[in-house]
């Protein structure tokens, strides 16, 4: 259906609604907003990585001039326990001590306090005044040592769920899960060529560049409104709920413009801490981290390590496929080790597996969803083995994955069967693209990578308005991270057939959106487009009603074309056609105006997998890997808005090569981060980076009326491995941990 | 950020009494050229109460003078001007990309050469540049000027020689004889915007028959301070910088380091790679020399 389709608007690339607004300054971010009266608050924050809390005294602070409010923990509502879901994972008692730490602190950076006042200058003088007695207790700073025995216990309720039965003692695995299909001893037994490894991968941050931000106002009736920069405000009031104990219908949020969020912004930090200062002191309350509190609390992505085992004849045939993977789920359990389980094999026709996965707290501060969340780590680890597979076949690598490659009706290594997917398409487009066979210096090296993505549905909602003119209002509940008001504009266009240009659309509140689900999973375009297509096709029924009303015919002789109601074929009726604009205009007189809505729970997400190339230049003398080509071919299903989706591709690929070659967190034995900032946390800068080319492959997914898949998440899966490859194939030489840093290399250069 | 006292005079002398009156006094004062270190400490580091002197608008600190024997680089000059001078480009190719090298564009526009210099930072990326150009530092007093060779004005992470009471009225270069050039190279693990994980400076001077009659080499980022490197100068000097000369100055140079693993590098990686910057700059250096560069 959708490979028939002709397309007017879909696929076209117009300037996105937002667009004028944020290049000349006027967009409203999270820290745009301010309101009378309003206080500044700011977070104490626990200088031990681990520690318990003994005593807090708010006493002195409270009593400084121009300060109003001063919480801790024991301000805070007792939460129960409850699973949040959604990208994030995790608890919601959890999410309750990670804004505000109760007896004790679990990383350093952790809240222990907060303060309102009437100058961000004052409020920060006011945490001086606050008195925080802490017993220090030893911190543990990796999966090594929070897996050895006897380590030090972050929270000695946690025993390992998942383990049957239940461990006699507690620890810090948190959780350990398993895939498993066929016999993984005869599927070893039978493979004619074996290979394994271990690959490690750091923390990382998401590096949205816009610090997290809220104000919070709540009137004496007790309800409360919030504007700030989120992935999903519905979440939001979810979550304030929650924490704060409150009626959801008592919370308003409003989602701001939103500069970056990756997955960081689908979990909150500030906004109870805000409207509780606000209810104590009856004022508005603003709150603003800055960069250094961004790295030490918010995000980020779990370290990992992976043990890794493959089998294979010769002829490339994967008979066995084994890995045993644990995640840092920072201080509280909830990493996105079982994402990542689903992800590491699911490119392969694999009959003999086995994943084995292990959720391990550490004194770090509680992960959060980044793009594709626990993908890029464990693929990373199956695509290094792959390749070095590839060597010791002495196949092509990418004939090795074409050997191998799922299609349609291939059962995924995390249950469900495939529909069509493009990974063979990806794979021959990476093959027969020019950068694939382009002449390499004696330093340069290229590698290979797939990358996948499960994708996700979900609920949204969507209005449209007829305006009077019949030019089009799209309501709908998304904060628009990645151009999705450009995609949806598009949908309701091509739906419609009204020009783009006449489309507006509006991402609107929790009061004025119906309940939509976070901007993440990929599933925005996917599952909010559907309910846009839906809630134009509505408007389309009503049109054709009107239309008949008007020309005195039965509905159902009345079609649309282009965007008019025009009789059916046959009908014996000469009536101009109607254009939308025409029945906006008369809508009075023929039952008010045009509102058309739907409401779904989208299922069918087509999955996404792409191919990418890396071409790097490792300096012998220095290890300083340049990335000098780089190719991110992927299957979009339907590109509405192709720059939109390159840009994704682009996006993506810059996150994955900075990941690979020197983000990460260092810590001193103390367990306090060193490069809480973007000096020494080095996400790549645009001189860092070659063009990076695109090819968007279109194996439309049939559960989409226009084909639709998610793309957002998929780009920042296959690079890390894809880079990694490259400098394997530029040094000769398999380092397997990351970043890909020059002393790391040059090291193992040297050895 | 704490509140501060400003002051913005235009004459050298008025400087110099709020200088002598804040040192008399025992208050806290700071001079502000380009404050592109300043203004970001002012604002994360502490809140303790100061007076900020800014020294722009003297007009000794902003002159460019390349008159007789010497170029004088007044203080106060921003890195965007200093690096569009096509005549210093031109003497000190190495110098001006060491200039270039701080910050971003935007940072150019602001931050000084003498800045860079008083701040003091071990990897301050001109100053084994004006190191092995030679360099003099002008210090203006309240009894008048005193002359110090650049080695000795930087004494330790972010501590510099100015006395109480002096300020850096700019930098005195002797123009570089015949058949000299310069280079200056770092290594960041990215291409712009990071901070020297280890820097090296060469100048060299040769005869008509390309042999190397003088050189100085100069490391950043590996000790406290920038440091000199005679043993490297040794290996240099007598050759046409063949492979066998670079490699030795390559090594006096790691050998003459002494730097420490943090969070932009371990010791043992600063260490290799300061002699491979050696090497590479020494090349550089010699290239631009014999007019090639």
């Amino acid at each position: 259906m959708s490979d028939t389709h002709d397309y007017k608007q879909i696929g076209t690339r117009p300037i996105r609604p937002d667009g004028v607004d944020k290049i000349t300054g006027r967009a409203n971010y999270g820290a745009d907003y301010s309101l009378p009266g309003m206080l500044h608050g700011v977070v104490l924050r626990s200088p031990y990585a681990h520690a318990n809390i003994k005593r807090i005294d708010l006493g002195k602070a409270l009593a400084l001039e121009g300060v109003y409010a001063a919480v801790s923990g024991a301000d805070f509502p007792d939460v129960a326990a409850g699973g949040m879901g959604g990208e994030g994972g995790g608890d919601f008692k959890d999410l309750a001590s990670n804004i505000m730490a109760r007896d004790k602190a679990l990383y350093h950076g952790h809240a222990v306090a907060a303060v309102a006042a009437t100058s961000r200058e004052l409020a920060i003088e006011a945490l001086d005044l606050i008195e925080v007695d802490y017993e220090v207790l030893t911190p543990v700073m990796n999966l090594d040592a929070a897996m050895a025995e006897n380590a030090p216990l972050l929270n000695d309720k946690i025993y390992t769920m998942g383990v049957n039965p239940k461990p006699e003692q507690p620890s810090n695995v948190a959780a350990r899960m398993e895939f498993k299909r066929g016999d993984i001893d005869a599927g070893f037994a039978d493979a004619e060529v074996i290979v394994e490894g271990e690959f490690r991968t750091p923390t990382v941050h998401q590096g949205y560049i816009e610090p997290h931000a809220c104000l919070a106002t709540m009137n004496q009736g007790g309800q409360a409104t919030l504007w700030c920069s989120t992935q999903g405000h519905f979440e939001v009031r979810t979550a304030v709920s929650k924490t704060l104990d409150m009626d959801v219908c008592d919370i308003k949020v409003i989602a701001t413009e939103i500069g970056g969020g990756f997955g960081g912004k689908t979990v909150i930090y500030q906004e109870p801490v805000a409207i509780l200062m606000s209810k104590i002191s009856g004022r508005p309350v603003k709150m603003v981290m800055d960069r250094e509190e961004v790295f030490r609390a918010s995000g980020p992505a779990s370290a990992t390590l992976s043990k890794i085992k493959l089998g294979a004849k010769k002829d490339g045939t994967l008979t066995a496929m084994s890995c045993w993977m644990a995640y840092e789920a920072g201080a509280f359990p909830g990493s996105s080790m079982a994402p990542g389980a689903m992800c590491i094999f699911a490119p392969y026709k694999t009959d003999n597996f086995l994943i084995e996965g292990f959720d391990v707290v550490v004194n770090k501060p509680k992960v959060a969803a980044y793009r594709a969340p626990g993908a890029p780590q464990s693929m990373y680890a199956c695509e290094s083995l792959m390749d070095e597979l590839a060597y010791k076949l002495e196949m092509d690598p990418i004939d090795l994955r074409l050997k191998n490659a799922v299609e349609k009706g291939d059962q995924a290594a995390y249950g469900p069967k495939f529909n069509e997917v493009g990974l063979r398409e990806c794979l021959i487009a990476a093959k027969e693209h020019p950068n694939y066979s382009r002449e390499l210096t004696e330093t340069q090296g290229r590698g290979i990578s797939v990358g996948f993505w499960f994708n996700a549905g979900m609920q949204s909602s969507a209005e449209v308005h007829i305006n009077e003119n019949g030019t089009v209002m799209v309501i709908e509940g998304n904060p628009d991270i990645g151009g999705s008001r450009a995609s949806m504009a598009l949908m309701a266009a091509e739906t419609l057939g009204v020009p783009y240009e006449k489309v507006r659309v509006l991402v609107g509140d929790t009061e004025t959106a119906g309940f939509t689900n976070v901007t993440g999973g990929s599933r925005t375009t996917f599952a909010t487009g559907m309910a846009v297509i839906q809630a134009s096709q509505d408007i389309i029924s009503q049109a054709k009603q009107r239309a008949a009303k008007t020309w005195e015919i039965d509905e159902d002789q009345v079609d649309w074309q282009d965007g008019h109601a025009v009789p059916m074929p046959g009908v014996n009726a000469d009536w101009e056609p109607l254009s939308l604009a025409k029945i906006a205009a008369k809508s009075g007189r023929t039952g008010g105006p045009l509102l058309g809505r739907a409401s779904l729970n989208a299922r069918g997400a087509g999955p996404g997998f792409s191919v990418n190339i890396a071409e790097v230049d490792v300096d012998p003398e220095t290890g300083k890997t340049e990335v000098v080509g780089f190719t991110a071919i992927q299957d979009a299903g339907k590109a509405i808005h192709p720059a939109y989706v390159e840009g994704q591709l682009q996006g993506g690929a810059v996150q994955g090569i900075g990941w690979a070659l020197n983000e990460e967190y260092v810590y001193d034995d103390k367990g306090v981060m060193q490069n809480p900032g973007f000096l020494d946390y080095r996400i790549p800068v645009a001189s860092d980076l070659p063009k990076i080319d695109t090819v968007i492959i279109e194996v439309p997914n049939k559960a989409h009326p226009y084909g639709v898949r998610g793309v957002g998440e998929t780009p920042i899966v296959a690079p890390l491995a894809a880079v990694a490859n490259a400098v394997r194939s530029a040094i000769g030489i398999r380092v397997g941990e990351l970043p890909l840093s020059p002393p790391r290399l040059l090291a193992a250069m040297d050895e | 950020m704490g509140s501060f006292a400003y002051t913005a005079p235009k004459k050298l002398e008025q400087a110099l009494a709020v200088l002598n009156k804040h040192a008399a006094e025992g208050n806290r004062i700071q001079v502000l050229a380009g404050g592109t270190d300043l203004l970001v400490q002012l604002k994360s580091i502490d809140s303790e109460p100061r007076t900020i002197l800014d020294i722009k608008k003297i007009a000794e600190t902003s002159q460019l003078t390349f008159d007789g024997d010497h170029v004088f680089i007044g203080s106060t000059i921003s890195c965007a001007v200093l690096y569009e001078n096509a005549e210093l480009k031109e003497m000190f190719p190495g110098l001006t990309e060491s200039i270039d090298l701080i910050g971003s564009t935007q940072i150019q526009g602001k931050a000084t050469l003498g800045g860079n210099l008083c701040n003091a930072s071990p990897a301050g990326d001109t100053i084994s540049a004006l190191f092995v150009n030679g360099a003099t530092c002008v210090i203006a007093n309240e009894s008048g000027l005193r002359e110090m060779p650049v080695d000795e004005f930087v004494v330790g992470v972010g501590r510099n020689a100015l006395q109480p009471g002096e300020l850096l009225l700019g930098l005195k270069l002797p123009k570089p004889a015949a058949n000299t050039s310069d280079a200056y190279l770092r290594f960041i693990p990215r291409t712009e915007m990071d901070i020297a994980v280890a820097g090296a400076a060469v100048s060299v001077s040769l005869d008509d028959n390309g042999v190397c009659v003088a050189a100085r080499v100069a490391i950043g980022a590996v000790a406290t301070t920038a440091l000199n490197v005679p043993a490297a100068v040794e290996a240099l000097v007598g050759s046409a910088l063949d492979a066998s000369a670079l490699q030795k100055a390559a090594e006096a140079s790691s050998a003459a380091s002494s730097p420490i693993s943090d969070k932009r590098g371990t010791e043992e990686f600063r260490r290799k790679i300061v002699g491979v910057l050696t090497k590479r700059a020494a090349t550089t250096a010699y290239a631009r020399a014999k007019g090639e560069g």
